[in-house]
């Protein structure tokens, strides 16, 4: 298996923070738009820069996407901040209506996704983001799993033309991909090629599916591990390639089970491949307090899941 | 672009024959509160507002205009055909499978002229804030319109927008609320009453006038001192009276029309009362 290190732990908001920097420097049309949490999505040096091209619009997410809507339409890129929870479920018929069926340029750009935000608890916890936001026609998904993705991901998506909705998170997460990476916006990353098991992992989980790896490699497992950043368009080939490969999957994923990137996974299968596939996710219940460390424990979303997942997928090959 | 309140008011005969006729082909939609908004719209598009029918969804250097109580399509729809954004038999496709003319606004089958999908209601308000902070950011001084439903301001998204564009100095924008006291299940004094809206907006420091939706002569005087209160610090808003189905008499004085299509005796008494002026579709 391929070997990864690192020398540096960041949360990956930063790197959206930025990621926007960068954007806003290289494109006089990105403008920025925020519901009050400047210093959580990390976009006080993008507004330090452009302050003439960022809108604080307040407790007010309704008004901002709207806003960003409307900022579209003589060419702007609007890039909206605010938590996932926020930037969804509390917003999702505007999105709906004025972002993805009117097909505008807006990027919604979510921190604080999943169980991870910790100790605020289940109010803020959304693990249904990515399942809302993929069911709307023309919108593209993506969760980025490290500082260096979510840079890339966020200068990827300022030149990309359409609705996309960027979730990313609040705990320091070591820093394993490379820095000068081109992001490829539906292109999944071969993260370490195996041939009993492909682990298709997003987000956070990525680096835990990398830890699943080593120690599956101790037990005499050889695991393949993809990352999936893009949940959609989703990279059927590579799934396919793989699964084809190994006969087995195990998808990884801080979210719920229902309809999130496993979900997604299982999709492609039914219709071209039929393949055993176990489900690291949250089992449909909401969070609750706790630290990151605590909760990705409790609910079973980390490498030691990630191993008797994959153990599973293997016995069920039959 | 006229001046001549005979000739507008010509226009929107025929535009008020366009929805009534419209709604009945397809047996659905919403005639009342088109017609209570013809003669609003008709002086935008004929009389106030600088706009290109050879659309381009950018409109720099135009005036926008945003339908946020998107169900009174039919108005719209007429109006953009007369104007030139696409052909007027079009119009008899509205709400018919595979037609640009759908039963709520949409930019999705890409029908010239407009910008935004609206339909679920409260949402147009903070678009049109979005495209006049871009106007102000592109150096563009043209302004951006709005309408709405009085029912329309019980949605909170309204009143986040209401406080967001004083707050932020959006003077380039003119919004208008079609104040005819009705929505879908009755008076909305009985429904959820609106309160004072004038005091309302003037505590969210915005510029409020009041206007008569059905004169003719009185919406434009109304719109051009709209505009020149505009540019001053502060959005605008205007309160027009209207009537639901104002020009059909059966159709007036109740929200009983405010969506239900008239059969073939009712069309034919709709007709009745309106001119063809400019030809039917």
């Amino acid at each position: 298996m391929t070997k990864y290190t690192y020398t540096e732990k960041k949360d990956t908001r930063s790197g959206f923070g930025a990621g926007l920097l960068e954007a806003g420097k290289r494109d006089p049309k990105v403008v920025a738009l925020c519901a009050d949490l400047v210093g959580s999505l990390k976009m006080q040096d993008f507004i330090n820069a452009f302050p003439e091209r960022f809108v604080q619009v307040g407790i007010a997410e309704a008004n901002m996407i709207g806003i960003a809507a409307g900022l579209t339409i003589d060419g702007h890129i609007p890039f909206t901040g605010t938590f996932a929870n926020f930037s969804t479920g509390r917003v999702y018929d505007q999105i709906r209506q004025s972002v993805a069926y009117s097909d505008k340029n807006v990027k919604i750009c979510a921190s604080h996704a999943g169980l991870t935000l910790g100790e605020d608890g289940a109010t803020h916890q959304i693990l249904e983001d990515l399942g809302m936001m993929k069911m709307l026609p023309g919108m593209t998904v993506i969760n980025p799993c490290d500082y260096n993705q979510t840079k890339a991901a966020t200068l990827a998506i300022a030149q990309h033309h359409g609705p996309v909705y960027l979730r990313f998170g609040r705990p320091v997460v070591p820093i394993f991909t490379p820095v000068d990476q081109v992001f490829e916006i539906g292109k999944a990353w071969m993260v370490s090629e195996g041939t009993d098991v492909t682990i298709i992992a997003t987000g956070h989980l990525v680096w835990e599916a990398i830890q699943a790896c080593e120690q599956l490699e101790a037990m005499g497992i050889s695991a393949e591990v993809i990352n999936i950043h893009t949940i959609k368009p989703l990279d059927e080939e590579a799934i396919l390639k793989s699964v084809t490969k190994t006969r087995c999957v195990v998808t990884a994923e801080e979210h719920n089970r229902l309809g999130g990137l496993g979900d997604s996974v299982a999709q492609v299968l039914a219709r071209h491949l039929p393949s055993p596939q176990e489900y690291v996710a949250v089992n449909d219940s909401f969070g609750e307090s706790g630290t990151p460390e605590q909760l990705m424990q409790k609910y079973k979303l980390n490498a030691p899941a990630i191993v008797e997942a994959a153990q599973k997928a293997i016995q069920r090959k039959g | 672009m006229t001046q001549d309140i005979q000739e507008l008011k010509g226009i929107a005969s025929q535009v008020r024959r366009d929805v009534v006729r419209m709604v009945h082909g397809c047996q659905s939609g919403h005639p009342g509160g088109s017609l209570g908004c013809t003669d609003f719209l008709v002086a935008l598009y004929f009389s106030v507002m600088k706009h290109n029918p050879s659309f381009s969804m950018e409109g720099k250097g135009e005036d926008l205009f945003f339908l946020s109580n998107g169900h009174i399509s039919p108005v719209f729809y007429s109006v953009l055909a007369h104007s030139g954004y696409f052909d007027k038999a079009e119009m008899s496709t509205f709400r018919k499978l595979d037609s640009r003319l759908q039963g709520h606004p949409t930019t999705h089958e890409g029908l010239p002229g407009v910008r935004i999908a609206s339909g679920s209601l409260g949402q147009g308000l903070s678009v049109a804030i979005g495209a006049a902070l871009g106007k102000k950011l592109s150096g563009d001084d043209r302004l951006v319109f709005t309408l709405h439903g009085d029912g329309e301001l019980q949605e909170g998204q309204i009143w986040e927008a209401a406080m967001f564009a004083p707050h932020n100095r959006v003077d380039n924008l003119i919004a208008t609320v079609d104040v005819n006291g009705q929505q879908i299940d009755g008076p909305t004094k009985v429904v959820l009453s609106l309160g004072d809206l004038r005091a309302k907006f003037e505590a969210f420091d915005w510029q409020v006038m009041e206007m008569q939706g059905n004169d003719m002569a009185a919406v434009v005087e109304g719109l051009q001192k709209a505009i020149s209160l505009s540019g001053q610090g502060k959005p605008v808003m205007i309160l027009m009276q209207t009537e639901m189905g104002a020009g059909v008499d059966f159709m007036m004085g109740s929200h009983k029309w405010h969506g239900v299509a008239p059969n073939d005796a009712q069309l034919e008494q709709a007709l009745g009362q309106l001119e063809e002026t400019l030809g039917d579709y």
